[in-house]
Parts: C-alpha cells; structure tokens; sequence
C-alpha cells in the first residue's frame, strides 16, 4: 500500500535500521547468556562475553613442566616444553616470574630464576629452563604471561551441569522433575476442559451464559489467592506435597484459559455438521468425539503449548505444591533460584544450568509458534 | 516408585480415568437411566438431553470451582481470621488489614506495584504497537516478529538469570562482565555500578524484564490487529496527502483502540501476579518489594497467613475492575 504511493527511500532505511535495533536489543541478552555457557570460569570472571568473539589478551598464570622432567644435556639440566597445553595457539606478548613484575620480559628475554638457573619463553609458548645444577622441587616454576589468546569454548560446563551424578549443581534430576509435572499438568486438563468447552458451546441447558460468563471471570482470579486455601486442602485430604497435587492444582489454574479458547474455537465450527450428525443419529458423544474432537486441533495444540510453556516455566507452584523439604523433588526454576543464591558469582554454572532449562521451551516455541499466535489471538478477551 | 514412572502412570490413570468416566456416564444415562424406547421414549430423550450437559460439565466445574473460585472465599474468611496456636482460628474482623496498614514494607510494596501498573504495560504496549507497525511493510518483518517474540518462551526465572548477567557488577578494576557496566564506563562512567542495590531506579531496571517478556504478546495481538484495518481507509488517508506519522496515528491507532485497551489490561493481570522476577533477583531486597513477594514471605516466611491472605485480597481487589469489564465484554459479545 505505502508502496503504491512511493514512500521516501530514506525512510524505508531508517525503518530496517530501527527495526535491526530493536531486534538486536531484544535478542543480546540470551545470546550472551548462550555465549557465558559454552566459556570457562576463568573466561567468565576475566573479560565480557562479547570478547569471547575475538581473540582477547588475557593474564595468565602457567608453570612449567616438575623437575623431574629435566634432561642432561652437555652438562647442563634442561627442561622443555611449552606453556599452553592443548596446543592452544596463543601468542605472548609479556611475561614474568614474579608477581610482582608480570610484564617485566619480552618474548625471547632469558630470565635469571631465583632458585638458580635460567628460563627463556619465546612468543609461542616454548619455554627452555638451564641450570648446571640440578633442579629440586616437585613443581615446576611459575610463569606469568600477558598472552593473546584465540576464542575458545568448552562443553565441560553442560557436562558439569547434566551429567555429573552427585555433584550439588547437577540439573539432571530437575530436569525429569519438570519434565515429569509438565507432560501430565498438560494433557489432563485438554481432555477434561474439551468436554465441558463443547458443552458451553453446542449443548443447550439452562444457566449457559452464565457459566461461560463465570468462565471469563475466573480467568483473570489470581492464583495467588489458592496458595494457602489448597495447600490446606491438599494436606487435609492427605496427598500433602507432591506431584498428584502439582498435577491438580494446574489442571485446576489451566482450566478456565482452556475452556474459554476451546470453546470459543468450538463455537465457530459450521453449525449445519453438527445438525447433520444429530439428524443422522449419532449419539452427542460420537459427536464429540468424532467430529468436535479432529476439528479442533487447532485450538487444541494451542491450548497445549500455553500449558506446556506455563507448567515448564512456573516456580510459584511448584514451589508451594510440590516441593517439600527433603528437596527430591525440585523442579529446574527452583534449581535456578537456588543456584542464584549460592552460587551467585559462578556464572559458568548459572548460565548453563538457565539454558538447560531455556531450551525446552524454545524448541517448542520455534517448532509451533503458529499455533502459539493463534491462540494468543484467541484468547486474549475481545 | 521412580517418578518419571509415576508421572507416566498418572497421565495413563489420568486420561483413563476422564475418557472412561465420560463414556459410562453417557453409556449409563442413555442404557439404564432414560432409555430412549419403550413408553416413555419421548420423555426419556428430553431427561436424558437436560442431565448430558451437566455430565460433560461436572469435571471441569468441579476443578474449577476447587482450585480457583472456593480459594477466593476461603481466602477472604482466612484474612479476617488469625490461627490460634495449637490449632483452630480466631475471627479478627480487619485486624490483619490494620496491621498490614501499619507496615511500611506493605506500602513500599503498593507504591512500586503502582510504577509496575503504569509502566509495564505502557512500555509493552509502545514498543509491541512499534515494532507490529515497523515490520509490517519488510520482507523480514516475519523473522524479526519471530526473534522478539522469543522471550514469551523464556520463565521468569531463565529470564531473570539472562538479564542479572546484564546487570552484573566486577569490582572497578577488573574487566566488567555486565553490559550494563561495560556500556556505563565505556561512555564515560567512572565507577561500576550495583545496579540493583540502587533503592528506587533497581525496580525500573525489574521492570526492564518484564517489558523485554510481554512486549512480543503485544506486538503479536496488535500486528494482527493493524492487518485488519480496511485498506480503504488508509488509501482515501495517503490520497489526501497524510505523512506516514499522520496515517499511524491518525488512522491506525483509533481504529484499532479496543484491540490496545485488551493488550493493556492483560499485561495489567500478569503484572499485579508478578512474583518470579523480584523474588529471584532481588528478592524484595533494596527497597524492590512488590505485592506477590509481599505476599509470599508472609505466608511462608512469616508464616503469618491472615496478613497474607490479607495482601491476597488487595491484588484481587486490584484485578477485580478488569475482571468485571471482561465479563460484561464477554456478555456483550454473545447476545
């Protein structure tokens, strides 16, 4: 439309460059959060993730291989090697043997060690240690180096974080946990609320409207408001804390978002299909189940991916339905939380620990985001 | 039991359970109760035909009303009542409210519930409005559309661990690893900051987070909204010579005024129940509290539940206005 009537050029340039704006600002923070997870401790702790891209010069503290490497050689000891391990490919611009004077030799310099001896580092890495007497010691020296270092990232954070068994940052266990009040939080209250939303929507019984009307009210009830009455009432009857109440209480809180879109979906199925049916014969069951049912996937898988994103990511729930003291049954946000508060500065583990619980739903989204739209678009009160 | 096990014999239990009892109850309304033969056939169809609704309705009513609309009576009775130790309750008429009255945490509480009321929803809604307009007309408006959208994936909680690294604070001479800091001290800032500990501007930089979430349900409701607006209206618009600011504001943003009134309250429903953010970052620390946090450390920090359940009631009084407009919407749309 603005085409037809030729929109300024120089307009259309500022909105690409507006809109790369807001784009990069809004997706930053997760990426640097993504970056954070794939660096070391050291990495994290000494430069911003955004370095990482680029080689960055760093301080480091190396040493050299123990005394009883050294060799005889024409009758001095020496000992070889070089300062990276890994063949990390590294170039030194300043080095020292002191921490006091970290800087205080160029690569190539031959520095007089203080135990005797003497050491030459070359730019790359390689070291020479000679001594005519003989080395002592059971460690090597240490060296410190103003390096320049390539980007590097390592996989040992996921593997501390997933796989390690006994280890107090491990999220495996939380993961099933979630996984495990997800897939049910989200399945029982579809069926239960399908019923009920092709009541509301095809069956005609006194009081309708005012059940529908109830509906739409309760959407918006904070669920705050059932903390202390249901954990009450879960403790009375004598499930207490654990999954079956978790499963309840957000079959319970999804309820109302779910009849309100499976209903308001359901009412816009062409009304001569059901008539037909009826006319036909079929019972109001088969109805539904044959015909309501398939139509309505839709709204259906809509339904399911609010759930889904809204269990997957809830912590005020979990927190007062499901996870009791002896901490078996934590769930990852609370894991997250947990973690936020002990291990506030170790970002390696936070950041990893927060994208093993990003990801789930991400995938989600991205590989259904057209049902997630129309739901949305459904369900927000016109 | 391993748990995985539990959860997959609950869904098998689960699902059973709610397609057998739908399928007996019909079986046995329309096989043993009101069989549609014999004499009363007729008669029986119309019995069976009033009961049905009911038994397709029962579960989710009963679900409904345990879990959302008895807590909110429950939750009334209890902040009118203290717990007597020992057991039992002791009616206080308004004491709790009095009392919560007096704490000046509960204000600081109100007060920056309000600033969250204003600006969340407000800053949502802008941004939602300005990229929904921006990326209607480019050939990657979809991808863009996609990537802010993103965030409406991500908990409260992976979203506060993303936005405390932005925010995060090294000691003044070391290399910072917060954005934040790094972009303060590279334009000329002297000293890193602790963002958060700062009483008064850390609840804006809270609210950064929420903003940052619910601007893609924004943009998402209001981008299809503009498609909606007749193309005639902004075609008669350009021929009379209206700048694109003119069309935007002018043309657009009247026409799709109910559709930004829905944006604005549901984000004012996610922001009154927002609780995740503050208790993960801060905590309600520095002067960050807000009335779900409020909340949630009287009822199971202070273990006192009728000031808690007291401060439940306020957040419902505050939704209410919304739930009663709603519901008249609701009714309005279907006669």
């Amino acid at each position: 439309m603005s085409d037809i009537a030729g929109t300024k050029p120089a307009l259309r340039w500022v909105v690409h460059a507006s809109v790369i704006f807001l784009v990069v600002l809004w997706v930053v923070p997760t990426l640097g959060l993504l970056i954070s997870s794939f660096r070391t401790t050291d990495q994290i702790a000494t430069s911003g993730w955004w370095r990482s891209l680029f080689p960055s010069e760093q301080n480091l503290t190396l040493r050299s291989a123990a005394p009883e490497t050294q060799v005889l050689e024409n009758g001095m000891y020496v000992i070889e090697g070089n300062l990276f391990d890994g063949g990390t490919k590294a170039t030194i611009s300043k080095w020292g043997i002191s921490s006091r004077a970290v800087d205080a030799f160029a690569p190539g310099d031959t520095a007089e060690l203080r135990k005797g001896g003497t050491i030459t580092v070359e730019s790359a890495g390689n070291y020479r240690m000679e001594n005519p007497e003989e080395f002592t010691g059971s460690r090597g020296s240490r060296v410190f180096v103003t390096a320049e270092l390539p980007p590097e990232f390592t996989l040992d954070n996921y593997h501390k974080v997933l796989l390690a068994e006994d280890s107090t940052d491990s999220m495996g266990r939380a993961f099933f946990n979630t996984l495990t009040v997800t897939i049910p939080a989200t399945i029982i209250p579809i069926l239960v609320a399908a019923f009920a939303a092709y009541a509301l929507a095809w069956m005609d019984f006194p009081g309708r409207a005012l059940l529908i009307a109830a509906v739409v009210g309760l959407l918006v009830v904070p669920l705050q408001l059932a903390l202390i009455p249901l954990l009450k009432f879960h403790l009375n009857i004598g499930i207490g804390k654990g999954y079956l109440g978790v499963w309840m209480a957000h079959t319970g809180f999804g309820m109302p978002l779910a009849i309100y879109l499976l209903r308001n979906y359901m009412a816009g199925l062409p009304r001569d299909l059901i008539e037909n049916a009826r006319v036909d014969g079929a019972t109001e069951f088969q109805i539904f189940t044959k015909l309501i049912l398939p139509l309505s996937f839709p709204a259906l898988a809509s339904f399911a991916i609010f759930q889904f994103l809204w269990t997957w990511n809830d912590l005020l729930v979990a927190k007062v339905f499901l996870i009791d003291a002896s901490g078996q049954t934590t769930v990852m946000t609370n894991r997250i939380v947990e973690l936020l508060g002990t291990r506030g500065g170790n970002w390696e583990i936070l950041a990893t620990a927060a994208f093993v619980s990003i990801i789930v739903p991400l995938i989600v989204f991205f590989a259904m985001q057209k049902y997630l739209v129309r739901g949305l678009l459904a369900g927000s009160v016109k | 039991m391993h748990p995985a096990f539990q959860g997959l014999l609950t869904i098998a239990i689960g699902v059973s359970g709610c397609v057998g009892y739908f399928y007996l109850s019909n079986q046995f309304l329309d096989r043993v109760l009101f069989p549609p033969r014999g004499p009363n056939a007729g008669r029986n169809i119309n019995r069976a035909n009033m009961i049905r609704p009911w038994l397709f309705l029962f579960p989710a009513l009963a679900a409904l009303g345990l879990y959302l609309a008895y807590p909110v009576v429950e939750t009334l009775r209890l902040s009118l009542t203290d717990r007597v130790p020992g057991g039992g309750y002791k009616w206080v008429g308004l004491d709790n409210y009095i009392q919560m009255a007096k704490e000046p945490k509960f204000w600081e509480a109100m007060r920056n519930n309000m600033f969250w009321l204003i600006i969340v929803p407000a800053m949502s809604t802008a941004f939602g409005l300005l990229v929904a307009q921006l990326t209607d007309r480019i050939r990657w408006g979809n991808l863009a559309k996609s990537l802010i959208f993103m965030p409406m994936a991500i908990s409260f909680v992976g979203a506060s661990v993303i936005w405390k690294l932005v925010y995060d604070t090294r000691p003044a001479e070391q290399d910072q690893i917060g954005m934040l800091n790094a972009l303060y001290i590279f334009f000329g800032g002297t000293e890193p900051q602790t963002w958060l500990t700062i009483p008064f501007w850390n609840s804006f930089l809270l609210m950064v987070v929420l903003i940052w979430i619910q601007t893609g349900f924004a943009m998402v409701i209001l981008s299809a909204a503009l498609r909606g607006i007749p193309e005639e209206t902004i075609e008669a618009a350009i021929l009379d010579g209206a700048n694109p600011f003119q069309i935007f504001f002018r043309i657009k943003v009247p026409q799709i005024k109910t559709t930004i009134l829905v944006v604005w309250t549901t984000i004012t429903i996610t922001v009154l129940k927002v609780f995740d953010i503050v208790f993960a970052m801060t905590n309600g620390q520095w002067e960050t509290q807000v009335l779900a946090n409020y909340m949630y450390d009287k009822l199971f920090r202070a273990n006192d539940w009728g000031v808690g359940s007291a401060s439940a009631m306020v957040i419902m009084l505050l939704v209410a206005p919304i739930l009663v407009w709603n519901v008249r919407n609701a009714r309005k749309e279907m006669e």
